[in-house]
């Protein structure tokens, strides 16, 4: 890995009003990489992703994407940049049929799938492509969520939490997505609290405490980790 | 002489009319208040001067340009629309993180300047505006007598009306607006240029207060104080209809302008304030409006 | 905790200016008709005292009512028709408008209440605007002529109220004793209450508090003083007119209390005065008053929302401007 991270973050604080949320977050992924965000609720893994997206606007530090300074744009240009976006809370439209949730996310370069292609992924969606987006079971929508930025030929995903609150067999499905995305060259970043769905599908783990990565670690040393992992997470 | 209700047919359906008239003005404002107000958050009680800006416009068109009411139809929105663009740009575009009633209180005060200004060019006096001659004179339904430019206003505004309702409701830029109702920094993140969105909303907005304005010129006088009274009315007729809903906006007004009209032929001193004692009803039997979905 | 130390000490500091801007305020009203044009002074104090009233609910409960208009107004023809045309004793007549008011208020009120927000101040407005549409229709307003020749009349019987003096001193001692009331109001158990309404209505509600019944009282009350402001207003201009009671009039005490500084005690009363300071030295020009009403309007909004006094605070009590915005 001798070549720029596609994403570099260093030094990124960010605020909530007054609260001060990151205290200096430093982490990088690179081209095709599946990195996951670990640590409790509350550290600071969604602010995270946020700052990134540019969601959080206060916030300060250096975040660069494919050589492009993501702390100077507008929201609106992080996307285009070729960040794609899943928000926890999967941010299904309900005014919004399924058909027009999944093309609602401009296409932002060359290389995303076709609406076919989506649904012979997601062939769910295509049975329920009038209904309007609530109407999904939240597996549907989680499923919604993700593709709909596959459309749009962004670089790389940022993630988070896409199996909470959902039943194991679902949650076996997106991780058979997110492997079938990944050797599609896919850059991920995932914030997750299932260690065990993490630990399947990451290249590299970052650990976060208290607004700040505390370590950085790839999945070969998992073994080793583990004790560390249990007081850290308390899992 | 046919009667209804102890009452000539006649002036029941020209009362009937009336109201109809009055209705179609009634939806294409609370529409358009409804769609500010569903993106920007705000209440925009500069649309009746909006409103009679459009009036205006077409009017000094008219007397000072030589252009008639045709090409006026399509230049008076725009020039609206315009100035709409200009002052969300300058001024509630820095005002969408604050509470919405300064949005109100804003557009409140935008109101009171536009209207003193034409106040002191123009009078209280209303000016008359002709009828194109193509719609001159009338029709007769057999029942009773149409005049034409009545009818148009009836099918344009509903043309106006429909169309709106099916690019909100059934086009891609209409699905960004829906989407960015309920969540305007999600699709932002999406790489949808919201700012944008909320320029041109606030812009189609106006856009429709003026086409109401260039329609009713030839229908009501034109006057500075043509607006000031009908946006209180439209604001009754938005807490009826609540404004969750495009359609619920049409809906609402084509009916309470019916309602008014009705008034008019059975109790005409009520017919000033039977929308308002609606809206009171309305409130004690199901607050958040007949199509509303917010408590 | 070291934020809410610093906090008391800013509302102590902030109260030790507020008192020391009455007493000048005081001492200057006291004088004020040997300088100034009495009749233009108790204009001042009549909307001074409304815009206090209007701000009990804007400022204190966070309700924004643009339908005020109604109850000053309202109150106006109400003392008008009572001292006029029953012959009734000034006292009486104002007493008669301030519970006049009222009851208006608990009818505008017991509709408005069920709505918030943006949609509060909507049907305030629709509201009044049926309130005006029926001064214009019903007998005893006279129409489009009003109340006129409205006598002043004998206060108590003992005081003769045509003498300038005599009634500036009346109306003087009527809007301290209305701005006390409000005062009172604010800093009572039931004010504070308002103020966590205002706050946070959803915490106040689980905090077990009737915020309806709380809402309407202030209403009411809101409502009731400016009934006040409004019959001293007929009492001295001996007429009352639909001028009173339409939308214009609702604004224009927004305007006062906006300018002034919503939620501070002072600032309505000097935002009453800039502002019929400014209709007066418009009256003899040529500029008109509405567009300068509406300029200062949005000036406010956009650059000054926290107003005259609200920015005399923070700058006094928080030099720096580290909270800005």
């Amino acid at each position: 890995m001798t070549d720029a991270p596609l994403l570099s973050v260093r030094g990124l604080n960010a605020w909530y009003g007054e609260s001060h949320a990151l205290h200096g977050v430093d982490l990088e992924v690179f081209q095709g990489e599946t990195v996951t965000l670990l640590g409790r609720n509350g550290v600071g893994k969604t602010t995270t992703l946020r700052s990134i997206m540019g969601l959080i606007r206060k916030r300060t530090g250096e975040i660069s994407f494919d050589g492009k300074d993501l702390m100077r744009m507008p929201l609106h240009h992080t996307a285009r940049a070729g960040l794609g976006y899943v928000p926890e809370e999967r941010g299904i439209f309900a005014t919004l049929t399924v058909d027009e949730n999944l093309i609602l996310p401009p296409v932002v370069a060359k290389g995303g799938m076709s609406v076919e292609e989506i649904f012979d992924l997601f062939p769910n969606l295509k049975e329920r492509r009038n209904s309007q987006g609530t109407k999904l079971s939240g597996g549907e929508q989680q499923m919604l969520a993700i593709a709909r930025m596959l459309r749009t030929g962004v670089k790389m995903l940022l993630l988070d939490e896409p199996t909470e609150g959902l039943a194991p067999v679902i949650v076996q499905r997106i991780g058979e997505l997110l492997a079938t995305l990944k050797q599609r060259g896919m850059t991920i970043l995932l914030v997750e609290q299932n260690f065990r769905f993490a630990s399947r599908i990451a290249d590299r783990f970052y650990l976060m405490e208290h607004g700040k990565v505390m370590a950085g670690f790839p999945v070969g040393e998992l073994p080793d980790r583990m004790g560390q992992l249990h007081e850290v997470l308390g899992v | 002489m046919t009667m209804i209700f102890g009452i000539p047919l006649q002036a029941f359906l020209g009362q009937l009319l009336v109201g109809l008239i009055n209705g179609s003005f009634y939806a294409m404002l609370s529409l358009g208040l409804a769609i500010i107000f569903g993106l920007l958050r705000v209440i925009n009680f500069a649309h009746g001067a909006q409103y009679m800006l459009g009036a205006f416009v077409g009017y000094l068109l008219l007397v000072h340009f030589g252009v008639g009411y045709w090409p006026a139809l399509l230049i008076v929105p725009i020039v609206v629309g315009i100035t709409g663009i200009i002052i969300e740009r300058l001024a509630l575009s820095k005002l969408y993180d604050i509470d919405p009633l300064y949005g109100l209180l804003f557009t409140f005060g935008l109101a009171l300047v536009i209207e003193g200004i034409f106040r002191y060019y123009f009078g209280v006096s209303g000016n008359p505006y002709s009828v194109p001659e193509l719609l001159a004179g009338g029709t007769n339904l057999g029942f009773m007598f149409l005049p034409n430019y009545r009818g148009w206003v009836v099918v344009a505004s509903l043309a106006v009306c429909l169309g709106t309702w099916f690019a909100i409701e059934k086009t891609k830029l209409g699905a960004y607006l829906r989407a960015a109702t309920e969540n305007p920094r999600l699709v932002q993140a999406f790489g949808v240029n919201v700012p944008l969105l909320l320029t041109l909303t606030y812009g189609l907005g106006s856009a429709l207060a003026g086409l109401a304005g260039i329609l009713a010129a030839p229908v009501y006088q034109v006057s500075p104080l043509m607006g000031s009274n009908l946006i209180i009315v439209v604001f009754a007729v938005v807490v009826v209809g609540g404004m969750g809903s495009i359609m619920g906006a049409i809906v609402t007004g084509y009916m309470l302008g019916l309602a008014e009209g009705l008034t008019k032929v059975f109790y005409p001193e009520a017919s000033n304030i039977v929308i308002f004692v609606i809206m009171a009803i309305v409130l004690l039997v199901r607050p958040a409006g007949l199509f509303g979905k917010d408590a | 905790m070291a934020e809410m130390t610093l906090s008391d000490a800013r509302v102590k500091a902030s109260a030790r200016l507020e008192w020391v801007l009455i007493a000048i305020g005081i001492v200057a009203l006291l004088a004020a008709p040997f300088f100034i044009y009495p009749i233009f002074m108790m204009k001042m104090l009549c909307f001074a005292l409304f815009a206090c009233a209007f701000n009990l609910l804007l400022g204190y409960t966070g309700l924004l009512s643009f339908g005020h208009a109604a109850f000053f107004g309202g109150a106006a023809y109400f003392t008008a028709h009572a001292v006029k045309v029953w012959g009734l004793p000034p006292e009486i007549g104002i007493l008669i408008g301030v519970i006049g008011a009222a009851i208006l208020g608990l009818i505008m009120g017991f509709f408005a209440i069920r709505r918030q927000g943006i949609y509060f101040a909507m049907i305030t407005l629709a509201l009044a605007q049926m309130f005006f549409f029926f001064c214009v229709q019903a007998a005893f307003t006279g129409g489009e002529d009003g109340i006129q020749g409205v006598p002043r009349g004998m206060l108590f019987g003992l005081v003769d109220l045509h003498k300038e003096f005599n009634i500036y001193y009346f109306v003087l001692v009527v809007f301290l004793l209305g701005v006390f009331a409000i005062w009172r109001i604010v800093n009572s158990p039931f004010g504070m209450i308002l103020r966590s309404i205002r706050e946070n209505e959803n915490r106040a509600i689980s905090l077990g508090y009737s915020v309806a019944n709380y809402k309407l009282a202030a209403f009411v009350m809101s409502a009731a003083l400016s009934g006040l402001a409004g019959s001293l207003k007929a009492i001295i201009f001996q007429f009352a007119t639909l001028t009173d009671v339409a939308w214009q009039m609702s604004g224009e005490v927004i305007l006062m209390t906006l300018l002034g500084g919503i939620g501070t005690m002072v600032g309505p009363i000097i935002g009453a005065g800039l502002v019929v300071g400014l209709q007066n030295s418009l009256a003899t020009s040529d500029f008109p008053v509405t567009i300068a009403t509406g300029l200062i309007f949005m000036v406010c909004v956009l650059i000054f929302r926290r107003g005259i006094v609200g920015e005399l605070y923070a700058r006094v009590l928080n030099p720096s401007g580290s909270d800005k915005g």
